[in-house]
C-alpha cells in the first residue's frame, strides 16, 4: 500500500513535469506550426542555468528565478534569430534545421560547463520528508514539485482561457491568417509564445535538476517523450497534452514499479527480470501506437477551421 | 532516357567513377584510412539512397530508418553468436526480418499522416531500441561484438579491406538502380502520384495505402542490407545503431544532398560523413559549427546539393 501510494505520487509528479514541457511544445507546434526539435535543448539549458546560478548567488529561489529568465531570454534569442525563419516552411525543414540547433547546443554546453555533469544541490529546507498520509512519508521536494507543476498549469489555463493574450493565442491556433488580417502584430506573439514555451521547458528541467544529474543530452530522452505526449493529446490542444502527459507519467512510472512482479507471476524469474525493463520502456510508444491507429489525430484534436 | 550533360549528371558520373577508383588511390597513396572512411560513407549513403525512396518518391516521412539498421545488424550478430556463420543464412535473415518489421510498422503507420506519421514511425524506432537494449543474452545496452564476419563459402572475403569495399559499393549502387528502376515503373509513378496529389489518385482508382506499403517495405529491405553490412563493417551492433539521434542523422543526409534525387543521398552521405570526420580533426567541438550549417543549409539551400546543381545548370 505504502509503495502504491509513493508510485502513484511519483507518476503524478513525473506527468506534470512532462506537462511543463509539453505544454510550450504543443503551444508552439499548435500556433506556429513549427516542429521543435530543440524544445529538449532549452530544458536542458533551464538545468545548467539553474546549477550554475544557484552556485553563483548561493540562494536556491534567486538562482531558480534568475534561471527562469535566462531561459526566458534564450528562447526569445533563439526565436528571433533561427526559428522565426523557419515559419510557413516545410516539417522536414524544421525537423532539420532543430536538429542541428540540438548538435550546437549539446557541444556548446560541453565547451562551456565541460563534459561531466553537474549537480544541483537543495536547500535542507526541501530535503526533510513530509508525512503525507499516516505512515507515509514523501520527499518534500518531490511534493513541491507537484504542487509548483499544478500552479502553473492552472496558471497556464487560466491565461489561455480567460485573458486577452489567451484569446489570441487561441485565435492563433486556429486561424493565423485571419488573426493577422485583424491587424494583430503575430510577430510579436509568436515571439511571446516561444518565450513562454522555453520557460516552462526550463522550468521543467531546472525542476528535475536535483533529482537527476545536470548532463548533456538531458534534453533528448524527455523531448520524445513530450512528443509522444502532444501526439497522444492531439497536436495544438492544451487540455490534450494535459491528460497525455498524466497518462504517460502513471503508466511509465507504475509499469516500471509492477511490471517486474506482475511478470514473474506468468514467466519464469529469469525471463521476467531480462523482459520487464525492456516492455516497461516499450509501453509509452505502445500506448501511442495503439493510440494513432484507434484515433489518428490524437485523443483531443484541436479544432482547425 | 538520354542522359544530358548537366552539373547533376556530372556529379553523379564523378562520384562513381570516384567510388570505384578510390581502392586504387588508397592502395598508391598508402592511405588506407580513406578506404575505411568510405566503406562506412558508403553503407550509410545506401541506407540514405532507401530512406530517400519512401521519403524523396513517395512523401512518407519516416524517422525511424535507423531501426533498420539494428534489425540487420542484430540478424547478423546473433546468428554469429549462435554459430551460424554462414553469410548465406544471415544476410536472407536480416533482408526478411527487417522486411517483416516494415511490413507490420507500415500497416499501423500509413493510417496517419503529416507529422503524426513522423512521430508514429519515431515511436517504433524506439521500441525497437528498447527491445534491443533488453537482449541481456545478447549484450543489451552494451551492445554485442561480432567475432566472425559474414561466411559466404569462399565467394567473397569480408575481411578482405579492398573486397568488403567492393561488395558494400556493389550494394550501394545495385541499391540505386533498383530505385531508379522503381522511380521509373508504372508502380513508381503511381507511389510519386500519391505524393502530389492522392485525393485525385484514389479516384482514378488506386488503392494508395497498398502502394505505399509494398514501397515501405522495399525501403525498409534495402537499408536491412545497409544494416547487416555496417554490422560487418564495425563486427558490433549495439542498440545505439538504432537510437533516434541516428534516424536523424540519415534525414539529414537525405536533405542535405537532396530529396527525391537519385544521387542526392549518396552526395548527402558523403558530404555529411567527411564534414563530421574534418571538422572532429579540426576541433573537439565539431558539432558547434555542423549545427549552424544545417540550418543555414536549410534557409538558404532548398532542394540540397542537387538542387543547387539542378539550379546551376539553368543559370
Amino acid at each position: 500500500m505504502l509503495l502504491v501510494v509513493e508510485q502513484f505520487l511519483n507518476g503524478l509528479q513525473l506527468g506534470l513535469l512532462l506537462f511543463l514541457l509539453a505544454a510550450g511544445l504543443t503551444l508552439v507546434f499548435g500556433i506556429m506550426d513549427l516542429v521543435n526539435l530543440a524544445h529538449g535543448s532549452l530544458y536542458m539549458m533551464g538545468a545548467y542555468f539553474a546549477a550554475t546560478f544557484v552556485a553563483w548567488t548561493g540562494s536556491f529561489l534567486g538562482g531558480i528565478a534568475l534561471a527562469l529568465g535566462a531561459t526566458l531570454l534564450l528562447g526569445i534569442v533563439l526565436e528571433f534569430v533561427a526559428l522565426r525563419h523557419l515559419y510557413g516552411r516545410d516539417h522536414l525543414d524544421h525537423v532539420l534545421a532543430t536538429f542541428g540547433l540540438i548538435l550546437f547546443f549539446n557541444d556548446a554546453v560541453r565547451l562551456i560547463w565541460g563534459p561531466a555533469g553537474l549537480a544541483l544541490p537543495l536547500p535542507p529546507w526541501l530535503t526533510v520528508p513530509i508525512q503525507i498520509v499516516p505512515g507515509v512519508f514523501y520527499p518534500a521536494y518531490r511534493l513541491a514539485i507537484i504542487v509548483v507543476a499544478l500552479a502553473v498549469a492552472l496558471m497556464l489555463y487560466l491565461v489561455v482561457m480567460r485573458t486577452r493574450l489567451g484569446m489570441l493565442i487561441r485565435a492563433g491556433a486556429s486561424n493565423r491568417e485571419m488573426i493577422g488580417a485583424l491587424g494583430i502584430n503575430i510577430k510579436l506573439l509568436y515571439t511571446l509564445v516561444f518565450g513562454l514555451g522555453a520557460a516552462l521547458a526550463g522550468l521543467a528541467g531546472l525542476m528535475q535538476a536535483p533529482i537527476l544529474t545536470v548532463q548533456i543530452g538531458m534534453g533528448e530522452n524527455i523531448l520524445i517523450l513530450a512528443f509522444v505526449i502532444i501526439v497522444i493529446g492531439g497536436i495544438g490542444s492544451i487540455r490534450g497534452a494535459f491528460v497525455a502527459s498524466i497518462l504517460v507519467g502513471m503508466i511509465d512510472t507504475l509499469g516500471r514499479a509492477f511490471l517486474p512482479d506482475l511478470l514473474r507471476k506468468i514467466l519464469s524469474s529469469a525471463a521476467a527480470s531480462t523482459a520487464a525493463p525492456a516492455l516497461s520502456s516499450m509501453l509509452i510508444y505502445l500506448l501511442m501506437a495503439i493510440v494513432l491507429v484507434v484515433r489518428p489525430e490524437g485523443l483531443f484534436p484541436a479544432n482547425r477551421r | 532516357m538520354t542522359a544530358s550533360l548537366n552539373a547533376r549528371n556530372v556529379a553523379a558520373a564523378l562520384i562513381v567513377a570516384g567510388l570505384l577508383l578510390l581502392p586504387l588511390y588508397a592502395q598508391l597513396s598508402g592511405n588506407m584510412f580513406v578506404l575505411t572512411l568510405f566503406t562506412r560513407i558508403v553503407i550509410f549513403a545506401l541506407a540514405a539512397v532507401s530512406l530517400n525512396l519512401i521519403m524523396g518518391y513517395g512523401g512518407m516521412m519516416s524517422f525511424g530508418h535507423a531501426a533498420y539498421l539494428g534489425i540487420g545488424g542484430y540478424a547478423v550478430g546473433i546468428l554469429a553468436a549462435e554459430g551460424i556463420g554462414s553469410g548465406f543464412v544471415q544476410w536472407p535473415v536480416a533482408l526478411v526480418t527487417s522486411a517483416l518489421f516494415a511490413l507490420v510498422i507500415g500497416a499501423l503507420s500509413l493510417r496517419t499522416r503529416g507529422v503524426y506519421f513522423i512521430m508514429i514511425t519515431l515511436a517504433f524506432a524506439q521500441m525497437a531500441y528498447y527491445v534491443a537494449a533488453g537482449l541481456a543474452r545478447y549484450g543489451g545496452d552494451d551492445g554485442l561484438t561480432i567475432y566472425k564476419r559474414s561466411d559466404f563459402a569462399g565467394l567473397i572475403n569480408l575481411s578482405g579491406r579492398v573486397q568488403f569495399y567492393y561488395l558494400c559499393t556493389g550494394c550501394l549502387f545495385g541499391g540505386i538502380y533498383l530505385v531508379w528502376r522503381i522511380v521509373n515503373s508504372r508502380f513508381g509513378l503511381v507511389v510519386q502520384g500519391l505524393r502530389s496529389n492522392e485525393q485525385r489518385m484514389q479516384a482514378i482508382g488506386f488503392p494508395a495505402t497498398r502502394y505505399r506499403l509494398v514501397c515501405f517495405v522495399i525501403a525498409g529491405t534495402m537499408c536491412g542490407l545497409a544494416g547487416a553490412l555496417l554490422a560487418n563493417n564495425t563486427d558490433f551492433v549495439s542498440p545505439a545503431v538504432m537510437y533516434w539521434t541516428r534516424s536523424g542523422d540519415l534525414m539529414v543526409m537525405v536533405i542535405l544532398g537532396g530529396m527525391g534525387s537519385l544521387f542526392g543521398p549518396v552526395v548527402g552521405a558523403i558530404v555529411y560523413l567527411l564534414l563530421e570526420e574534418l571538422l572532429s580533426q579540426v576541433t573537439e567541438y565539431w558539432a558547434l559549427i555542423m549545427g549552424p550549417l544545417l540550418l543555414l543549409i536549410v534557409l538558404f539551400g532548398r532542394g540540397g546539393i542537387m538542387g543547387l546543381l539542378g539550379r546551376l545548370h539553368r543559370g
